[in-house]
Order: structure tokens, then sequence, then C-alpha cells
């Protein structure tokens, strides 16, 4: 296995790479307990935090920084499937009704119009 | 296209090297491509359980925010931290195969290990708390007092990621114990150490899934 | 060639169970898919035998519910996603591409107990009552329906990973074990086909996984997910179903595009029209595929907005399928034709294909597909891509590697005779379900308005027509396994590297190690006497 052709990160980098990381866990662990307004704020700035954790993992300790670029395009490549996956099932999620509301069904007892058929009617 | 070249070089100077491989650099960047492909399958398959986890939240808001109070935030912090020294160990643990420095190699090996126990040791004492009072998955739910409804469909969650996660730090561990046992007899050198190289990356993959499962579990509200 | 070949070197019955050799595994891969094909057919006589007259003819309707349920299973998770890949694949794609095997013989061997294993686990569900869910498993149905759900949900899960190991493999051979100056785009678009598969059953099958293990625990723990009485989300289901099984078809038909772009330029005598097309189109239509999962979810509950986005994607993927044809076509203008059984099937696949791919546009709009949902129309459509597609061109690339494999040549009279039976069947057999399904025959059901009668019987007819030609094929195929090995290395004048060792061949592939200096369809390149010389 030759290894003078593949550069490595030294441990002084990857104990650097360790104090980022449980730094960052430090920050992502006091953001939480801030309010920023609105809760999704919470969730974007935990999963950037989240991300960008991972990045360095994947970059340094997994050695994709120093690596043939096939490996990061396959990791790349997951992630960017999984993201079209939760996409789409959070767009269809948000742009319809629920399938049974999570308030009693006392209102559709009374026969009125379902909303999700009242609103595919109003869009054709 | 036609046929010439060599015949097929002997490959008994370098035992580990496989028939249909002509070079050592061949088999070791194969069998990270398909390392590669396969981490890349378990982040779908975990993938998908942050869809439904994603979607069930967006429908039973409330009950999911009062659920996660139930959660340990400084186990659960505790536990990223055990992972994350984990993933260092293990990258140092590569490092040393890679210059052929078998102590350091064992002595990394060993110390993952044991934070691998450590992380399991933790989350039996989050599982004991959650047993004890009944926030089980499913029908299995047994909590009294919930001011909303629904609480149960975040513990089937939770326990259904951290149990998955869980069962990919057990079988980590038991393929890391196999490679401590391949490290302290020698068979890995400078020239061969890809089977600690592969386990390496898998590792730190369950720790990037444990990196994204703290927030999304134990953080948010 | 009565040498030592992958067949005879080593024998008995434990070096074959124990083997890493690629050609041995595809082999068992090949008997095995057969078989499953077989059981998957048997099924389906059975179920068009029902369909003759409305109402109870030979089964029970419960009976019924089951058969369907496990022909779409068997067909679908046994016999057209591995048969391809794993029997024809597993054996030709090193040879395609000068290699001594596949980069982890292991893994591929253990890929094979997997497909094993998960086939044993879905058969024994027959003797446990069965399933009668659809092989689509919709919830809620399926979460509260007894049977032996959980079994076959299992046995789902552990032939994902089969699928999962054969796409690894072949991606990391496709990498790292070409011969040398066989640069990409010398590859023969085999392998560019089963490529673009194994990156869909990576990125796919996963997802899967995690479905049939959510609805494990939906019927053991009522975790609640899909379950609307719980607070889940049905419809939650079918995308997580169908972010895969979308995909999956695609995992079909990709490697029976693959074998046809091998056939037709060999059998017209012409260089392939268009190679970085076909190449670029694989490609294409496995990341589009990953797109367009929801056009199965148009009547579901799923979001308009979702719907009109899957449907304009929808419209998208069929561009480079069209590409593809196009390019067939226009390899075999001005050839030199030869109608043997391989180029026989890949021209039943041009126009079947053809067929089911336009019918998909029916589908993928929104508007009449709220008409045609659940019909036969889907039934029909599906069954044109499927096996006018996939199996045709499977049975095609089974005629054409034959004599590589086995070292035998098999009747090419014979097979004349099962090719036009099959052809007619099968239009017999589908033809009168598009008609059907467009005046409002419903898919699934056990019975229906006697108006539907007489296309129902002359679909059943086609059935038995079909039957019989395949009958006949495996027929003169098992007849030849008798016969002296008398195949030679080269019967059909092909360029690519497999026809450059003997038939069968060594079980290292090669003597020496292939050097490639030219594209794999250079036919025009090739001299007069060596084009026109196909040795028989």
């Amino acid at each position: 296995m030759s290894t003078a052709s593949q550069a490595e990160s030294s441990p002084r980098t990857y104990l650097r790479v360790l104090a980022a990381l449980l730094a960052l866990t430090a920050v992502t662990v006091l953001a939480a307990g801030v309010n920023f307004g609105a809760p999704s704020i919470n969730v974007v700035i935990a999963l950037a935090i989240a991300s960008l954790k991972g990045s360095l993992v994947a970059l340094y300790f997994m050695h994709l920084r120093h690596e043939r670029p096939m490996n990061a395009v396959i990791f790349l490549t997951g992630m960017a499937m999984l993201a079209i996956f939760l996409m789409f099932c959070f767009l269809d999620t948000a742009s319809r009704e629920p399938v049974v509301p999570s308030a009693a069904p006392a209102a559709q007892a009374a026969g009125a119009l379902r909303p999700s058929s009242a609103r595919i009617l109003r869009a054709s | 296209m036609s046929l010439s070249g060599a015949a097929a070089e002997p490959h008994t100077e370098q035992p580990f090297l496989q028939h249909h491989f002509a070079l050592p650099e061949q088999q070791a960047e194969a069998s990270k491509i398909g390392m590669w492909l396969f981490l890349v399958t378990e982040i779908l398959l975990f993938g998908g359980l942050f869809a439904g986890y994603g979607v069930m939240r967006m429908l039973h808001a409330e009950a999911f925010h009062q659920a996660h109070a139930h959660l340990d935030r400084a186990l659960g912090a505790l536990n990223t931290v055990v992972l994350l020294v984990s993933s260092f160990t293990m990258a140092m643990a590569v490092h040393s195969a890679r210059r052929g420095e078998r102590r350091k190699l064992v002595l990394f090996l060993a110390l993952t290990l044991s934070l691998a126990g450590v992380f399991l040791g933790v989350k039996y004492v989050e599982y004991s708390h959650k047993f004890h009072d009944g926030l089980l998955p499913g029908r299995l739910y047994a909590h009294r007092g919930d001011a909303t409804a629904g609480q149960f469909m975040f513990f089937s969650f939770y326990f259904l990621m951290t149990g998955l996660h869980g069962l990919h730090v057990a079988a980590g561990m038991a393929v890391i114990a196999w490679l401590l046992r391949r490290a302290r007899r020698g068979e890995f050198s400078a020239r061969y150490y890809t089977p600690v190289d592969l386990t390496g990356l898998y590792w730190h993959l369950v720790d990037m899934i444990w990196i994204y499962l703290f927030p999304m579990l134990y953080l948010i509200s | 060639m009565t040498g030592r070949n992958y067949l005879n070197e080593r024998r008995g019955l434990w070096s074959w169970l124990t083997t890493r050799d690629h050609k041995r595994i595809g082999v068992m891969y090949l008997w095995s898919t057969l078989l499953a094909f077989f059981l998957g057919g048997v099924f389906a006589l059975l179920i068009r035998l029902e369909l003759l007259t409305p109402g109870k003819t030979v089964m029970s309707a419960d009976t019924y519910n089951k058969m369907f349920t496990l022909h779409g299973a068997v067909m679908i998770f046994l016999f057209i996603i591995p048969s391809i890949p794993a029997a024809l694949g597993n054996f030709v794609l090193p040879l395609l591409l000068g290699a001594k095997d596949v980069a982890f013989p292991r893994l591929n061997l253990a890929s094979y107990y997997l497909y094993l294993a998960g086939a044993l686990m879905a058969l024994a569900t027959l003797a446990m009552g069965g399933i009668d869910t659809g092989w689509t498993f919709y919830t809620p149905y399926s979460t509260s329906t007894g049977g032996a759900v959980n079994l076959v949900t299992l046995a789902v899960f552990v032939l994902g990973f089969s699928s999962i190991f054969t796409g690894i493999n072949f991606i990391a051979t496709v990498h790292k074990l070409r011969a040398p100056g066989m640069s990409w785009f010398r590859m023969p678009l085999f392998v560019w086909g089963m490529y673009a598969t194994a990156v869909i059953q990576i990125l796919a099958t996963p997802v899967l996984g995690i479905t049939v293990l959510l609805l494990l625990m939906e019927r053991l723990l009522g975790i609640g997910i899909f379950d609307p009485k719980l607070g889940g989300d049905p419809v939650l289901f079918q995308h997580f179903f169908w972010f895969y099984s979308h995909p999956a078809v695609y995992i079909m038909i990709l490697p029976g595009m693959a074998i046809i772009s091998e056939v037709i330029p060999v059998f017209s005598r012409r260089p392939i029209f268009g190679y970085r097309a076909i190449a670029f189109s694989s490609v294409a239509i496995a990341g589009v595929s990953f797109l367009v999962w929801g056009h199965h979810m148009f009547v579901s509950g799923q979001s308009v907005l979702a719907s009109a986005i899957f449907s304009f994607l929808t419209f998208l993927v069929a561009i480079p399928s069209a590409v593809k044809v196009f390019n067939w076509v226009a390899t075999m203008y001005r050839g030199s034709i030869s109608l043997q059984a391989p180029m026989l099937y890949a021209i039943s696949f041009l126009l079947l294909f053809a067929i089911g791919g336009l019918t998909g546009l029916f589908l993928g709009a929104l508007a009449t597909d709220v008409h045609l949902h659940d019909t036969y129309f889907v039934v029909a459509h599906f069954h044109y891509v499927m096996m006018g597609g996939t199996v045709i061109a499977f049975l095609a690339g089974l005629h054409y590697w034959w004599p590589k494999m086995f070292g035998r040549m098999y009747s090419e009279r014979w097979s004349r005779v099962a090719a036009a039976l099959i052809f007619v069947g099968f239009n017999a057999t589908f033809l009168a379900q598009f008609v059907m399904g467009s005046r409002g025959m419903p898919r699934r059901y056990y019975n229906y308005l006697p108006e539907f009668q007489p296309l129902h019987i002359l679909s059943t007819a086609g059935s038995w027509v079909l039957a019989l030609g395949l009958l006949i094929m495996a027929g003169y195929l098992l007849a030849s396994l008798r016969r002296r090995p008398d195949a030679p290395p080269n019967p059909w004048g092909g360029l690519t590297l497999e026809w450059q060792t003997g038939s069968p061949p060594p079980t290292h592939n090669f003597e020496r190690t292939p050097r490639v200096e030219g594209g794999p369809y250079d036919f025009h390149l090739v001299s007069e006497e060596a084009a026109a010389g196909r040795q028989r």
C-alpha cells in the first residue's frame, strides 16, 4: 500500500478537529436554550451546527480531504438523495391537510366538507 | 480489441493481495469505494427514520415538544462527547496502523472499544429510566398524566432511532474487538491495514449519525 | 471446446456452494431466478384461469387475493430485480471488462446466500397462509391484517441486502478492474447500464429496508407512524414505499436496455449509433428515476402541488429512454441484420418497450391518471415494460450468452418457434388489458361486470400461448445441455472481450490479461472476412 501518494492529517490536526467538535457541541447545547423567535430557527441552527460537525468528521477523520474525489462524490450523492427524499415528504405533508386531524372528529360528524376536498375543488 | 500482455503475476510475496487484483493500491482503493457505498446505504437507512420523525413532528408538534422534555440532556451530551472522543481515538488507530506502529494501534483500538462500551452503558442507564417511568414505544407506553395525547409516538421514534443506532454501535464494537485481536497478533502493517481503515470509516459514520440524532431528539423544542 | 473450464475444473456440490467464481455464482443465480420465474408464472396462469368468468371460477376470493400478491412479490423480488444483474451480469461483467472476477468475490457469494435466505422466507409464507395485501403492502390494511406479513417483510429486508451487495460489487468492479486500455468510453454499453443500475440499487434499496422495518414495528408495537387511528399517516407509507419502488423499476429496465445495446450492434454488424448518448442516458435515467415516485400516488391524498411536480418530472424521464430507442433503431439502419434468437428478442423488445413506455405517459398525466389509476390499463402498462421490456431483453441476453456460459448451442429452429409464440401470446394477453382498463375494469378485482368477459377470455388464451412458448424455450435450452460442448468461442462474431476467450471460459477468464485498443462495436474497422465469418 503506497502511503507516499496519499497525504494524511497529523495527530495534531486530529486533536484540533476534536476540540472544534467538542466546542460546537457546547454551542449547540447552549443555542437550544435560546429563544430566537420561531421554533424553526432553532431547528435550522441545530441542523447547521450538526452539518458543520459532520463535515469535520468526514473531511478529517474520514480522510475525504486527502483522498481521491470519488469517495466524496459517493458520500455527497447519498446525502443529496436523502435531501430529496426529506424535501418531498415535507413538501407534501406541508401542502395538504393531515389524513386524520389531530382535533376530535366532532367537526366531521356535522357533515361539513372536509378541508382537503374543498381545496381540490377550489383548485380546479 | 485485442489480447496481449503479460501472464498473471505471482501474488506470493503479498499474501493479502487477492488473485484478481494486480496491485495492492488497486485492491485498497476498491475496498474503500465499496465501504463508502455501504456507508451511503446506512445514511439512507437512518435517513428514512429522520424523514418519518420529521413528518410526525410536523403533525404532532405539541405532543413531541412535551415528550422530549423527559429526555436527559446531560446524558445525551455526555454520550455525544464520548462518541466524538472515540472517533478521535479511532482516527488515531488508523493513523498508527498506517505507520506500522503496532502498540499504538492496539492502544487506540482498545480505547475506542472502551469508549463505545461507555456509550452503551450510558444508554442502558437512560433506557432504564424510561422503562421505569413507562415511557415506552407504541402500545407499550404506560406513562400517566400527559397534558397532550400522542406522546407515545415520540418515544416510538426515540427507541427506534437510538435503538438502531445502538445496534450499530454494538456491531461496531464486535468488529473493533476482532480487529484488536488481529492487531495484537501482528496481522497489520504499513503495507496492509485495510480492515482497520474500513472499520474506521464505519465508526465515524456511527458517530456522524449520533451528531444528528442528539440535537433532533434531545435539544430541539 | 472440451478443455478445462469453470464448469469442470472443480467438481462436486461443495465446490459450487463455496465458490468465489463470479461465473459459478452467476449460474447459481440463473437457476434460482428461473425457478422463481416459473413459480411466478404458475401464479399468473392461475390468476388468468380464475378471471375466465366473473365470480368464482376455480378459487375463492381470498385465495385470489393471495395469488396476485404472491405473483407480484415473487416476480418482482425473486425474479426481475435479481435476474439480469445477478445472473447474467455477474457472469458477464468481469469478462466484458477483461477482469478476473468482481471486486469482492466473497461478498458476491454472500449476496447469493442472502437471496436464497430471503427467497426461502418469502416462500415459507405460502405454507403459513400467504399474504393478501398486494405486493405494495399499503397501510393501514397491511398493518392490521393477519397472515404472514411479518415474515414477508423480513424476507424483503434480507433480499434488499442481497441487491445492495451486488450493486456495491459492480460499482467497485467498474471503477477498479477494467483491463489496461479500457477507458470509460471504451466500455461496452452493458457495463454502463449495469453501473447505472447499481447506483440505483445502492441509493434506493435502503429506503425499502427502513420501510419494511417500520411496517414491522407498526405491526408489532403500534408505533403510530402509518396508522391513522394512532395519528399516523398512511400516505407517508406510500412515500416511503415508492421512493424505492419507483427507482426499482429502473433497476429492472436498465439492465434490459443494457443487453439490447449489446445485441443490436452485433446482429446488425454495425457500430452502435450514439454511444455516448446511450451511456449518458443510462445515468440520466438513474438520476431522474429518483424524482418521480409520486406519480404512483396521484389519487392517494398527496397534495396537488406535489402531484403536479411529480407529473412534470415523469415526462422528463421518458426522454432518455426515447433517445435509446431511436439510437438502437438507427444502429440497425443499413446494417446486415441476422435474425437469430437474440436479435428476434431484441427487435421484439423495441416494439413492446415502445408501447409500454408510451402508455406510461397516459399514466403520468394527472387528468388521465385519475381515470386509469388502479385499472387494467396500469397492469398492461407495467407488463409491457417489465415483461415486454425486461423479460424479453433477459431472454435476448440468455440466448446471446448461453453458448458462452454453457459451451453449447441450442436449436435455432425451435428458438424461432418459441420467440414467435411468446410474442403473439404476450400481445394477446396484454393488449386486451389496455382495452379493458380504459373501459374501467379495475385491477386486483376477483369479480367483474359481464361486459368485460370476452376481453378476459382473450387475455387468458393469450397467457396459454405465452406459457407454451416459454415451455418450448425451456425444453430446447435444457436439451442443449445434453449435447457435447460444441460452441465456438465466438459464435456471433462479437467484438467485446467475452468472445476472446473460450466457451465456456476458464476459471480465471483469460489466459492473458487483455489489452484494449479500440471500441467495443468497431464493426466498421473489422475486415470483410472477419465481419462475415461468424463461426458456427
